[in-house]
């Protein structure tokens, strides 16, 4: 059932918002040791706000847009009592003393928030292997990763624990789990949605968003949260045109774009480079006009973004000093302490992303890597500047290939990496992107396509987004 | 400008290590100069690149001096935010001394 019939049910007292909860409990019950999707259930918490939402009906008042809709959190949203771990063991048994933006408006839409999902510690992955609570797990394939680092939201929908599920993306952490456990996956223009209370990771990059079973649900759930917060500085002020309304316009003359760079390039499977020919193939026989375009620096992305995003993270992260939160290993001295607890509390990924950072930034080589990396940014923007002159949007693979093994990767982080060369550029740019699953490959693993529009363009690429949903077999 | 080290050494990430307050085992430190070398080497691209005239870009918005409404509000409760640390006393985070005695 999708949210927004859900919310249609639970409005009109068709239905509770109870009983829905019930029914989505019994599916997490059924199926959750296996797949392991959340790192903890709220239930008391989600039948508290269900019976909110049906007292409210009871009384005559609408609920909001999301009424009663079950919605699962990434681990990284601050909530307020409730445990928000970030997969890591340096914050085990932190409880936030505030909501995130994010979280307060999905509360004041009706939606009841089911549990935390797992993720790769500190959004740091591309699997969610690199959770300290262990891996989370395909509902297509219990041996093959979900992606990640939103890897335990994409589960939690792909395997229909609830229908909405919101994770953050600063390199593809959601747009990639997304394609490989076959839903939507939206990573919003930057600064659309409201950063307040989502862990930092990397801050010119990180940007929420939803997951859903289809292109329309992901617009509700996008529209529930997305607005200006005074709360976050780096917040668009400018009203956001609805994505919704522009929803079954069709894609007659609109111009798409296949990025040549990201799809017909080494790494790239055969069966993802022709589900893209293939997507391309339907918008063009339902009216678009489909060509190929060069946006030739998003080769060095990949690069770039290795050394923009820990050097982010590395300032992000020395606030995890075994002071103000969670885990403390005690040392001789302050400084002895800091260093105990950040060696005890991070994972290996979580400290060679910070290393990494640390280096990147240091005396000495700041110019050669931090500075050239940023420089490369701005080589991205113009390429896709330019691409958009020609194009309304962009259209390339979102992941390389379909759900890997469990395992296949950890041994090798820059092989883990190239899992999101297709992602990465929309971050440096600061633009929006969707990934639409569409037809399967090996062993009847999904496929996803990505449409990519720039800044404020989600209202063409949520258009174009379901005319492709609409073309599927 | 130098070119970067192709290759990372024990002492480089011990010394990186030491700036980002990271008391590394042996066996990590041998972990990460080897992964942190091949993780730089690809990142030799990007280094390579004749650029210097292109300016750097920091942050996607043009944003400058973002302000607002200078309102007194109540902030975060603080027995809420000190019940998540590890260590309190007197409404205040505790930590280890951070001189010598005395």
């Amino acid at each position: 059932m999708t949210a927004r019939a859900i919310a249609a049910a639970v409005r009109s007292g068709t239905t509770s918002a109870r009983a829905v909860l019930d029914e989505h409990l019994a599916r997490i019950e059924a199926r959750e040791a296996e797949l392991h999707a959340f790192n903890h259930v709220m239930r008391d918490d989600a039948y508290a706000a269900a019976d909110a939402v049906d007292a409210a009906v009871a009384r005559g008042q609408d609920p909001g847009p999301l009424a009663g809709v079950p919605v699962a959190l990434k681990d990284n949203f601050c909530t307020r009592g409730v445990l928000t771990t970030c997969s890591s063991r340096i914050l085990e048994g932190w409880r936030p003393p505030y909501d995130a933006t994010a979280v307060s408006r999905l509360r004041a839409s009706g939606a009841v928030i089911v549990g935390k999902t797992n993720l790769d510690e500190f959004a740091m992955g591309s699997s969610t292997e690199n959770s300290a609570f262990g891996p989370s797990r395909n509902p297509h394939d219990p041996s093959r990763v979900p992606g990640g680092s939103s890897g335990g939201s994409a589960v939690a929908v792909a395997a229909g624990f609830t229908s909405i599920a919101f994770g953050s993306d600063t390199g593809g952490s959601i747009r990639q789990p997304a394609a490989l456990c076959g839903v939507v996956g939206v990573k919003p223009t930057y600064g659309a949605v409201s950063r307040y209370g989502l862990v930092a990771f990397a801050s010119s990059l990180d940007q929420i968003g939803p997951f859903a079973a289809d292109v329309t649900d992901a617009a509700i759930a996008l529209e529930a949260v997305w607005g200006h917060d005074p709360m976050d500085s780096t917040s668009i002020a400018q009203p956001l045109e609805s994505v919704v309304a522009g929803l079954g316009l069709g894609v007659e003359g609109l111009r798409v774009g296949v990025v040549t760079e990201l799809t017909d390039v080494d790494g790239i499977s055969a069966e993802v480079r022709a589900q893209v020919g293939a997507a391309a193939d339907a918008l063009s026989a339902a009216g678009a006009k489909v060509d190929n375009v060069s946006v030739p620096s998003t080769t060095y992305g990949l690069s770039a973004y290795y050394l923009i995003a820990p050097a982010e993270a590395s300032s992000n992260l020395a606030r995890y000093d075994g002071v103000r939160y969670g885990l403390r290993t005690p040392g001789s001295d302050v400084a002895a302490m800091n260093a105990a607890t950040r060696d005890m509390g991070f994972g290996a990924e979580v400290k060679r992303r910070i290393m990494l950072g640390t280096y990147a930034l240091s005396a000495g080589y700041y110019d050669a890597y931090y500075g050239k990396a940023q420089r490369v940014r701005t080589l991205i923007i113009r390429d896709f500047a330019r691409a958009y002159e020609h194009f309304d949007v962009l259209l390339s693979p979102t992941a390389p290939t379909v759900a890997f093994e469990l395992g296949a990767k950890t041994a090798d982080p820059l092989a883990m990496y190239l899992s999101d060369v297709c992602t990465i550029p929309t971050n440096l740019a600061g633009h929006c992107a969707i990934s639409v699953p569409y037809g399967t490959g090996e062993g009847g693993l999904p496929i996803g396509v990505q449409v990519l529009a720039p800044a404020l363009g989600e209202p063409t690429m949520f258009r174009v987004a379901q005319a492709i949903e609409a073309s599927r077999a | 400008m130098s070119e970067p080290t192709p290759h990372l050494t024990r002492t480089d990430v011990l010394h990186v290590a030491h700036l980002a307050r990271l008391a590394l085992t042996d066996a990590e430190v041998d972990e990460f100069t080897r992964q942190l070398g091949v993780i730089l080497d690809h990142a030799t691209d990007v280094a390579a690149l004749d650029i210097a005239d292109v300016p750097p870009t920091a942050h996607p918005l043009p944003l400058v001096n973002v302000f607002r409404a200078d309102d007194v509000r109540s902030s975060l409760d603080r027995d809420e935010v000190l019940a998540g640390a590890p260590d309190a006393a007197e409404d205040r985070f505790r930590v280890p001394k951070i001189l010598g005695e005395p």
